[in-house]
């Protein structure tokens, strides 16, 4: 293991201070671990997100105006607690409520719905929504489901903006889920990567081998094949996105009125020719900015071939694993509201615009 | 079968205790197999957080024998200090099963039974899970029904505990030729299979623990 890092307990902690030390604008608060926006929240919705640590910029980075209110961050590639999530949860309460948007990885959902049991229990109202936007998996009956991929960072976006805006808490959590089932991902990995805690690389991939379908922890994907060009990737997985049929699936979500998590059946869009979207090309931690570029070309010639547009995207690191080197597209069908709420200003260590 | 050996007629609050303690020792003692069994269908952490968990929970484990606070005071810590899916997993489980036992200092075999059944309940309806998905269910719903089967036939505390535990162990290795269909596990699909679950091992464990630290109470 080669890493910039002083012990391999401490990576979570002195990131955390560091981070803290570098934007003025959020306040770190350690043991329970939580970010959040410095001065607090009033008189309007909160955004609360959180997941393991080692996807930087997420959910940190996203913290800040328009965006999210505050992240828990987890160790490395592992769900933070409930009780960092019902500190942050009370630190920007502003007495609307709290809407969670929460990755779909078991321990994170398991988690977050613990912090929005106990919440509840303190009078605090709480939503939390479920983005689960992977393509690479088929099936939700015999697997946990499609993991939470890029739609997470335009889920955050948009909500944060709605949140400023006014929306209430029921509102902000059907715009959140309208999200998900408008966004589709996929990734893929040209190198495995290094958690510090276990020294070794979570996979191995050969040096002329990649993995189609990868989750951000290293999951396994699809298939696993010889490396091929950028074009035959970006193809590969643009039409995985573009083509993917109606997912059905039951996500978890609470019901106010019967005091009980239920299971509620969520059914994704199609993308249809004429639809207009936000692109995400992501890199994993270790992909050059150029090669993003290059897929970046491609995908606008797949995407138009589907008659589909792309109307604003984002080309970089939005949701990595460490020094993983691979991509992963995010395509999030757009409508009046969502755009409108994606071009307000923004304003967090890795997103602004605008403000 | 009616066990010929003269045990406890309630579990107490030191019995309880005890079990906890055991549960500790054993997770200590076994932190190197249980990441070991998680290494390859998880991420290799579940020995070193159970450990960790246990740890945790010994600091915080209020004084006297009220068993539902014995009980909670396990799912609070578990819940902050495990982290992944088993730290709500088993913080669910004992907060369910500690629910009907607050301010009690003794447990009629009844009370046992109904703790496995509400604790399982619990896990059940936290995991959206059953028995038959290689998870901790496989050894945990094999043990209630064999504490109940015991208790039906007229065996007492100790006899029960001691027919749960063999049944969580072969629950647990039931578990190998299984493919996950929950957890991280679950995205192996068939590479899953021909491993032991990791879940299903350290509620093996606990339950051997309740087990063991009632009989070592009881001689």
């Amino acid at each position: 293991m080669k890493k910039l890092i002083n012990n391999a307990e401490d990576v979570t902690l002195e990131q955390l201070k560091g981070f803290g030390l570098a934007y003025d604008s959020i306040d770190v608060h350690l043991d329970p671990n939580f970010v959040c926006v410095a001065g607090g929240v009033k008189d309007r919705v909160a955004l609360v997100s959180g997941g393991g640590s080692g996807h930087e910029p997420l959910h940190g980075g996203y913290v800040g105006m328009g965006m999210l209110d505050a992240a828990c961050p987890g160790q490395v590639f592992t769900s933070p607690t409930p009780d960092q999530m019902v500190a942050a949860c009370k630190a920007v309460n502003g007495g609307k409520g709290v809407l969670q948007i929460v990755k779909n990885y078991t321990g994170d959902v398991l988690n977050f719905q613990m912090a929005a049991d106990i919440l509840r229990d303190e009078g605090i109202e709480v939503r939390n929504v479920i983005i689960d936007d992977d393509v690479a998996l088929k099936d939700s009956l015999y697997t946990a489901g499609r993991r939470g991929l890029g739609t997470t960072v335009v889920a955050e976006k948009v909500c944060g903006a709605a949140a400023l805006e006014g929306y209430d808490l029921d509102q902000l959590a059907a715009l959140c889920k309208k999200v998900n089932t408008f966004g589709k991902s996929m990734g893929m990995a040209l190198t495995s990567c290094t958690t510090p805690q276990n020294g070794t690389p979570s996979f191995e991939l050969a040096e002329d081998e990649m993995e189609i379908g990868i989750g951000i922890h290293g999951e396994p994907g699809t298939t696993r094949s010889k490396i091929k060009s950028a074009d035959e990737v970006t193809e590969i997985l643009a039409n995985r996105i573009l083509e993917d049929e109606a997912y059905t699936r039951n996500l978890s979500e609470w019901d106010a009125e019967k005091g009980d998590w239920v299971d509620v059946e969520v059914k994704d869009i199609v993308f249809q020719s004429g639809d207009e979207v936000i692109a995400i090309v992501n890199g994993m931690g270790g992909t050059p900015l150029s090669e993003l570029y290059t897929v970046y070309a491609k995908l606008a010639e797949v995407a138009g071939r589907h008659g589909v547009k792309i109307l604003r995207n984002l080309v970089g690191n939005y949701i990595t694993s460490l020094e993983m080197a691979g991509v992963s597209i995010t395509l999030v069908k757009t409508d009046d509201e969502i755009l409108r709420l994606y071009d307000a200003p923004v304003k967090t260590p890795a997103l602004r615009w605008g403000a | 079968m009616a066990d010929a050996l003269a045990g406890p007629k309630t579990v107490t609050g030191p019995m309880i205790r005890a079990w906890i303690e055991t549960s500790a020792e054993v997770f200590a003692a076994n932190r190197g197999h249980l990441s070991d069994l998680d290494s390859p269908i998880g991420d290799a952490d579940h020995g070193n957080n159970m450990n960790r968990g246990f740890n945790a929970v010994l600091e915080k484990l209020p004084e006297g024998d009220d068993i539902g606070a014995l009980l909670k005071s396990v799912a609070m810590t578990l819940i902050a200090k495990v982290g992944g899916a088993a730290g709500p997993l088993y913080g669910t489980l004992f907060l369910e099963g500690s629910k009907p036992l607050m301010g009690k200092t003794e447990l009629s075999q009844a009370d046992l039974a109904q703790f496995f059944e509400d604790a399982i309940a619990g896990v059940k309806k936290r995991g959206r899970s059953d028995v038959g998905m290689k998870t901790m269910l496989d050894a945990l719903v094999p043990a209630s029904e064999a504490f109940q089967a015991e208790t039906a036939q007229g065996g007492e505390i100790l006899a029960a505990l001691r027919a749960a535990a063999n049944a969580a162990e072969s629950g647990m290795k039931a578990t190998i030729p299984m493919q996950a269909q929950r957890g991280r596990a679950s995205y192996l699909g068939e590479r899953s299979i021909g491993h032991q679950d990791p879940g299903a091992t350290s509620s093996y464990l606990i339950v051997q623990a309740l087990s063991d630290a009632v009989e070592k109470a009881s001689e």
